[in-house]
């Protein structure tokens, strides 16, 4: 398989990667986020945790996978990424550190105090990746201040507070809409009595908020410069990030839907996702399946806009990480290919045979009648 | 301290804390899968109260290694990250497959493995029991195929144009010896850690009088099981060893404080006091031959020296020196191929070179006592590395003993019989965890000042990000985690404390009368 084609699909790859990951590990932010607003007793806020209780954890895993994929295909972006938001990385960590112990050690404790705090630490759990995620985002619109030495050493001067600039602080509300909208659905759809009947009042809010902000952010975006790759492209080059030159144009990020037309489908699906879930929220599960449709269309709209970069830099642009020269050797995309090809559709089988098995509401007499098997 | 100080410091913290949950989750994994079978084939209902009862400690554990682990991965790319561009070709790949394998696996089972007991039938709640067993498992050999690699870099060669190591060939990664004998050598240490936890908390038990049968089962379990784990741990520590041999032969030495080359077969130092200063160790007392026969396996091979092995350390720097003149060139002559030729014949001691960055950053041209200084650099602590080891494999040949004995007794159904054995038992309970550590610091303490060896020095690997970042996320990883190890053994005392009965929420034993 040629090079070029292997990138393409590494990009895509990848962009399945973190829809996957917003997906499922989405809906468990945003049940963290609203917990302790639609769950008030204690034998409430345990359905609203037993909701997502069995499957958390394997929900989880494709934040690693997408972690460990962009290390594995594109490791000069996992090195600028991950270094270049140093201080954000590590609130994103604690918070993500703090949500399964939160989950496995909330109910074991049998002080209030004690519930109430791990409440809590749920809820930042759930907030906290969900803002930095976005806000993430948006800085790949923005820019950051980055560049390469000859030994292709990553050097920046990115801090916490240049990352919080208005427009990723957008982004970043963008995105906590979208995981309460789908956090609202999910714990409608699951969880039995008040916690679902509050959940579900939210729906029309979270995705009135979806609604308006993601297209304020669209309008944004067309105020702000895009990147663009002159000269000859090297499809097949290696992944040195220093050898092109870069244009940057006013709009520049709607090049590729002016160019091609059909990828205004994917802020469409953004659209109608948000607005099918309210619609159809009298019926739990297709509104949670219309709620994920958000993240697909929001991550893709993003992803198109940028491609072919993924960080673009504000101090050396013509070093900007793009899919033709951050990519892994020929090789080693080739065989993590074969083994996502193999691997990726049993995942997607045996994750499908446990929601099956764990189908049905969560009630609170279920709970108590088992204290210790459940959160 | 600088960024390469605080970085290592952070890494070493954070790794030696989420090996404190990772080595007991692959031990007890097994040891519910082994106690949950023996329920679906007796249907006596107190080994699915043993499963269930160990089950809960288990969670409290796993949860913290899942967690803790997130770490592990988002750090090579936060503070290693000329690390994660100049290896990530290579080292990406097995952390990729172990999310995709192995993790997802274990991660989604687990979920089942405790909401699941109502909801499926007992063979179907087994298969979830071992499937756990085997993601987690699965999961430690892909990291150690990723580790391995960093011991004994196989299966990959430099590029120019990229300025990396790239794979050459991912079989002999796949099938690297370092990662093979390490896998087995690091689960093996999982399992005597299950063991031991099981046998401690059992004997705790039975020195109160409390839940007899299920804690005398318990440890009949895990006395057959750690004794084959802690058996397979010193055979296959061996194997490390003879690995270790042959591919990081200072790390050998350093171990062994063999200053200098001795006739074959070496003899082994027991104990003594190694000096760094003077590169001699005092007080030594030899065991003739027996570093040769671990080493090389033969008696007329010699191990080499560290004194020898940093002459050797001073040719590969200046052959390092020419590569890396030829690629500083081919940077602004990528085509010229008499350069490209020059760069191939010296590439292997490349990373030789690296090692004088430290001392000066125009590394070709170096003095001949910089590079002695480079060269003497190669040694690691000395020391550390021959204290960790010893302590190590004492702990190892104890547990040994421990397991056979609690294997005899439970033979003649007299676990009960001897309280000092149960005290001991007992006692044994800290001592896995700080034999396991103990290894990871011999393992990469001892690659030191290598973070891939021969290939990339430790310093060079850091990300650029300020110091003070990094004292920043240290100093809250350390208050942060040590809240977390409270929480967390808070929550284990009080379970161990509960007990079956009262964590199930039914008399275990009452049952198991009922049903003879």
């Amino acid at each position: 398989m040629d090079y070029e084609i292997l990138r393409l699909i590494w990009w895509a790859l990848l962009g399945i990667l973190l829809i996957g990951f917003a997906v499922m590990d989405g809906f468990d932010f945003g049940t963290g986020i609203l917990l302790p607003f639609v769950a008030r007793s204690d034998i409430e806020r345990r359905v609203v945790i037993n909701s997502v209780g069995p499957t958390w954890e394997g929900n989880q895993v494709w934040l690693i996978l997408g972690g460990g994929a962009i290390f594995a295909a594109w490791p000069p972006l996992y090195a600028a990424a991950f270094s270049g938001f140093y201080l954000a990385m590590f609130l994103l960590l604690a918070a993500l550190i703090l949500r399964p112990v939160g989950f496995k050690f909330r109910s074991k404790f049998q002080s209030t105090g004690m519930r109430t705090f791990w409440d809590w630490a749920l809820f930042v759990g759930g907030l906290v990746p969900a803002l930095i995620f976005g806000v993430a985002f948006g800085n790949l619109f923005v820019g950051v201040p980055y560049g390469f030495d000859s030994d292709l050493r990553f050097h920046e001067e990115i801090t916490l507070f240049s990352l919080l600039n208005p427009f990723a602080l957008l982004a970043g509300l963008v995105s906590v809409a979208m995981h309460v909208l789908h956090g609202a659905t999910w714990v409608s759809f699951k969880a039995e009595g008040k916690p679902g009947a509050r959940a579900r009042a939210v729906i029309p809010w979270a995705a009135l908020v979806f609604f308006v902000l993601f297209t304020v952010a669209g309008y944004w975006v067309l105020q702000l410069k895009g990147y663009q790759i002159t000269g000859a492209i090297n499809h097949d080059g290696p992944s040195n990030p220093t050898l092109k030159t870069v244009t940057q144009v006013a709009g520049g990020w709607f090049a590729n839907y002016k160019a091609l037309p059909i990828l205004w489908l994917a802020p469409l699906v953004a659209y109608l996702g948000a607005f099918l879930a309210v619609v159809l929220r009298g019926k739990p599960l297709l509104a949670w399946i219309s709620s994920a449709l958000v993240p697909v269309g929001t991550i893709a709209t993003a992803g198109l806009s940028l491609f072919p970069f993924f960080l673009p830099s504000t101090s050396h642009p013509a070093q900007s990480l793009t899919v033709w020269d951050a990519s892994s050797s020929k090789l080693t995309l080739e065989i993590m290919l074969g083994c996502v090809i193999i691997f990726l559709p049993i995942v997607l089988i045996y994750t499908a045979w446990v929601y099956r098995i764990m189908r049905g509401q969560v009630k609170a007499e279920t709970i108590l009648s088992d204290s210790n098997a459940n959160y | 301290m600088d960024i390469v100080d605080l970085s290592r410091l952070q890494f070493a913290v954070t790794a030696l804390y989420h090996f404190l949950f990772v080595p007991l989750t692959l031990g007890l994994a097994v040891l519910l899968g082994i106690m949950e079978t023996v329920y679906v084939m007796t249907g006596r209902t107190i080994w699915r109260d043993l499963t269930k009862f160990w089950g809960t400690l288990f969670g409290i554990n796993f949860v913290m290694g899942v967690a803790t682990g997130i770490t592990m991965e988002f750090q090579f790319g936060t503070n290693w990250a000329y690390y994660s561009h100049y290896v990530g070709d290579v080292f990406g790949a097995p952390l990729a497959i172990e999310g995709l394998m192995a993790f997802f696996l274990e991660a989604t089972f687990v979920g089942i493995f405790f909401f699941g007991w109502n909801r499926m039938s007992k063979v179907g709640h087994l298969v979830i029991t071992w499937g756990l067993a085997l993601g987690t498992n699965l999961s430690a050999l892909w990291i150690l195929i990723a580790n391995g690699w960093m011991q004994y870099p196989v299966g990959s060669r430099f590029n120019a144009d990229t300025m990396r190591m790239e794979v050459s060939n991912f079989a002999e990664v796949l099938l690297n010896p370092v990662a093979q004998a390490k896998f087995v050598h690091t689960v093996s240490s999982g399992y005597v850690i299950g063991s031991v936890f099981v046998l401690a908390i059992s004997a705790f038990y039975l020195l109160r009088g409390r839940h007899v049968e299920l804690a005398k089962r318990s440890m009949t379990v895990a006395a057959g099981f750690g004794l084959a784990a802690s058996l397979s741990v010193v055979v296959l520590g061996d194997e490390s060893g003879y690995t270790a041999g042959q591919n990081q032969k200072m790390k050998i030495a350093a171990i062994e404080a063999e200053w200098n080359t001795q006739p074959a077969p070496a003899s082994f130092t027991l104990i003594g006091i190694p000096d760094m200063k003077s590169h001699t160790t005092k007080y030594e007392v030899k065991i003739p031959y027996a570093l040769g026969l671990i080493a090389t396996r033969s008696v007329d091979e010699e191990v080499p020296g560290i004194n020898n092995l940093v002459d050797v350390a001073k040719i590969r720097i200046k052959s390092g020196m020419i590569a890396y003149d030829a690629l500083a060139k081919i940077k602004t002559d990528r085509k010229n191929t008499t350069l490209r030729q020059t760069l191939d014949t010296h590439v292997d001691d490349l990373g030789y070179a690296f090692l004088l960055k430290r001392f000066r950053p125009d590394v070709q041209n170096a003095t001949q006592q910089q590079i002695d200084a480079a060269a003497a650099s190669t040694v690691p602590d000395v020391p550390v590395l021959f204290w960790s080891f010893r302590f190590m494999v004492g702990l190892g040949f104890y547990f040994i003993l421990l397991f056979a004995v609690a294997f005899w007794l439970s033979a003649k159904r007299k676990l009960t019989t001897y309280r000092w054995f149960l005290q001991a038992a007992f006692w044994t309970l800290p001592l896995p965890w700080i034999a396991a550590e103990l290894g990871w610091i011999v393992a990469e303490y001892g690659r030191q000042p290598w973070i891939i060896e021969g290939v990339l020095p430790t310093a060079l690997a850091v990300s650029g990000t300020a110091a003070a970042n990094v004292l920043f996320s240290l100093l809250g990883f350390i208050v942060f985690y040590s809240t977390l190890l409270v929480a967390d053994i808070y929550l284990l005392v009080k379970y161990i404390k509960l007990g079956p009965d009262k964590t199930l929420g039914h008399n275990v034993e009452e049952n198991l009368v009922a049903a003879e």
